[in-house]
């Protein structure tokens, strides 16, 4: 069931937490709401579900206007940060809720209940717990019990708000995998919410990132990451370096550093953002690019090595972060205190005042002085 | 290897007990030796007169007063106290604050005030009183005004036992359940009303205590119609006006009584609450 969001806008008292946001999220795919914390992610979703009603704009499921129906009657499964068990009642009698609440005429007979929550505590894998309560439970059973229960009813739709946000990391990566297997496998739409960038990047078809109410970019995780269509969006994904300076004709300077760019540009100031994979790490300076660094630190865990570094004649505000794979780590033998140069690949440039992100592609011949690779 | 004893400051033994041989005495004087007395002075003619005593025509009727006030009063302040806790917790209005700090009053005001405002207000000289009389409604110095200055008096005790739950509580499990299907009664029967069940009943019976022994209040409006407006209360300082005091304390043996119950209900509500608020983390495993 595909979900139609249209010109939504809502306020808190004079705070305006929605600003005109729309998004198609097409059916059955899985959606992320990717935002720091006050972005407004959770009150869409709550909006949504129809848990909270908008000030202007519509809501479609499959088309159809849902937003004056009553939570009740929209029939989305919802699973809750904080789980929401209900805490007087077993882990069976929380999964049963849904169906033991229909009217009368509508309810399934008391053994086709105990059988569907059987069938459902089993989906989760947690049916020897059916008689616990949820305090008896832990935070990765509470969870996967709580997606139990907002199956029950069969929704077409479910929403889910920071899922995983409570979870250590070893839990989150498991019920992450298994999420996705159960999104494959029955096929509802979701649209999830959380403010980890990686969880959005790793779990979802599309990732709307919002920030102060509105949405940013919508876009696949891949093209998200490699081209980010703000600052924001640069920022909020994953570790960027920044290296910003005057332009004098094709040259762009701050202190002893300089990068020749690919073409003039007409703006008197830019910043080049670069993630860790666009620039590489030499010993001598390249033909076009002159970024001398010092090596901070050096983290050898993982699939490859990772430098921290910092500027030398030249400033920004944060420190820099490129990895290198073991192989290169092992030639080179780099230690804390040496001093190397990057040469930016791919690089973006957004002038000053404004917040488009123009890329920018080196030419891999002008590449200079093999001897100085690492 | 011999423990040594760490000292922690206030720790030391003569302190210790001192300060409980303190409490042992002021509980003594103020507290048992008063409640010992109640039952001693009701007894002090014999078994016989104790029974005579609260089998008067008036002392009966005085207790089956008290017992309508109290299952009246009871009620209402339930339904009130319930409906004011759901308002204040589940709704941002403008003014909710101050309406959570205006549940308080009655226990800022003085009784015998409440009592005087119920007069001034319902008496047959005042605002609504004087309207009420013209339709041959008389509320006060009879058995209606006694009920609405006890539910003004014992309003606050269930609604300022919920407010505080709810709010720790919060409205998730109430909108997983909506999200659900349930519909409002629903909700309230399965949800609300078994997370809130302890706190209600420990609400109650401090308004029924309150309700059986306001004194205050109840002897501005009441009129102290012997037989037809005597409260429990109100009757035992009536029979003690009139020196009868081995029946004053028949009946003050009553209120006693209810009291010690009182205290017994409220112990074992607690004890339930504790349980529930404490469940047995012990048992989840680690996955």
């Amino acid at each position: 069931m595909s979900i139609s969001i249209e010109g939504i806008t809502k306020h808190f008292g004079s705070f305006q937490a929605l600003r005109d946001i729309s998004l198609e999220i097409p059916d059955g795919q899985l959606v992320g709401l990717l935002g720091p914390s006050g972005s407004g992610k959770t009150t869409l979703l709550r909006i949504i579900a129809g848990l909270e009603t908008a000030d202007e704009g519509r809501i479609l499921f499959h088309g159809e206007d849902v937003t004056r129906l009553h939570v009740r009657e929209r029939r989305v499964g919802f699973v809750f940060q904080h789980y929401a068990l209900f805490r007087h009642m077993t882990v069976a009698q929380n999964v049963a809720f849904g169906l033991d609440v229909l009217p009368a005429r509508e309810r399934p007979p008391a053994a086709e209940i105990r059988q569907r929550v059987q069938m459902l505590l089993e989906m989760v894998q947690l049916d020897h717990l059916a008689q616990r309560y949820p305090a008896q439970l832990s935070g990765g059973q509470k969870q996967r019990i709580a997606l139990a229960r907002a199956l029950s009813m069969k929704p077409q739709i479910l929403l889910l708000d920071e899922p995983f946000g409570a979870l250590d990391a070893k839990v989150r990566k498991d019920l992450r995998r298994w999420l996705r297997a159960l999104h494959e496998e029955f096929h509802f739409t979701s649209v999830f919410v959380t403010h980890d960038q990686e969880e959005a990047l790793e779990l979802s078809d599309q990732v709307a990132v919002m920030s102060a109410g509105s949405i940013e970019q919508v876009d696949s995780p891949q093209k998200l990451y490699a081209q980010p269509s703000s600052r924001f969006v640069f920022d909020f994904l994953g570790q960027v370096n920044v290296f910003a300076g005057q332009v004098e004709e094709q040259l762009l300077r701050q202190g002893e550093a300089w990068v020749h760019l690919p073409e003039p540009s007409p703006a008197p100031a830019l910043q080049l953002y670069m993630r860790s994979h666009e620039v590489r790490l030499q010993t001598a300076p390249a033909a076009y690019a002159h970024l001398p660094l010092r090596i901070e630190s050096i983290s050898l865990v993982g699939a490859e090595v990772r430098l921290e570094l910092s500027p030398v004649g030249w400033d920004s505000e944060e420190p820099w972060e490129i990895g290198i794979t073991h192989a290169q780590f092992n030639s080179w033998q780099p230690s804390r205190g040496d001093h190397c140069y990057a040469v930016p690949q791919v690089a973006h440039a957004i002038a000053q005042g404004t917040d488009t992100p123009e890329t920018l592609h080196w030419q891999a011949g002008e590449m200079d002085d093999p001897a100085a690779m690492i | 290897m011999q423990q040594r004893k760490t000292m922690r400051s206030g720790d030391q033994p003569w302190v210790k007990w001192s300060l409980i041989t303190l409490a042992i005495i002021t509980t003594m004087l103020m507290l048992v030796i008063p409640l010992v007395l109640i039952f001693d002075m009701a007894l002090s003619a014999g078994a016989g007169t104790y029974w005579d005593n609260l089998t008067n025509r008036y002392t009966q009727h005085a207790i089956g007063l008290t017992l309508l006030v109290a299952a009246l009063t009871v009620p209402i302040n339930l339904v009130f106290g319930i409906f004011l806790a759901w308002l204040v917790t589940r709704f941002e209005f403008p003014g909710r604050k101050a309406l959570i700090t205006l549940i308080d009053i009655p226990f800022a005001v003085s009784p015998v005030v409440a009592g005087l405002l119920y007069l001034l207000l319902y008496g047959s000289n005042g605002w609504l009183g004087g309207w009420l009389m013209e339709r041959d409604v008389q509320l006060m110095f009879s058995w209606p005004g006694i009920v609405m200055v006890t539910v003004f008096v014992t309003c606050p005790f269930v609604a300022r036992e919920l407010i505080p739950l709810m709010q720790q509580q919060g409205r998730e499990e109430e909108e997983a359940g909506v999200v659900l299907g349930a519909t409002g009664w629903q909700l309230f029967r399965r949800i609300t009303l078994p997370n809130i069940q302890w706190a209600l009943l420990y609400g109650v019976v401090l308004t029924n205590a309150r309700a059986v022994g306001e004194f205050g209040a109840v002897s501005v409006v009441s009129g102290n119609i012997r037989g037809e407006t005597n409260t429990l209360s109100l009757h035992v300082e009536l029979l003690y006006q009139d020196y009868n005091v081995v029946g004053a304390f028949a009946s003050a043996s009553l209120l006693a009584g209810i009291a010690l119950l009182t205290i017994v209900v409220k112990s074992f509500v607690e004890w339930r609450q504790a349980r529930q608020r404490a469940p047995l983390d012990d048992l989840s495993d680690s996955r």
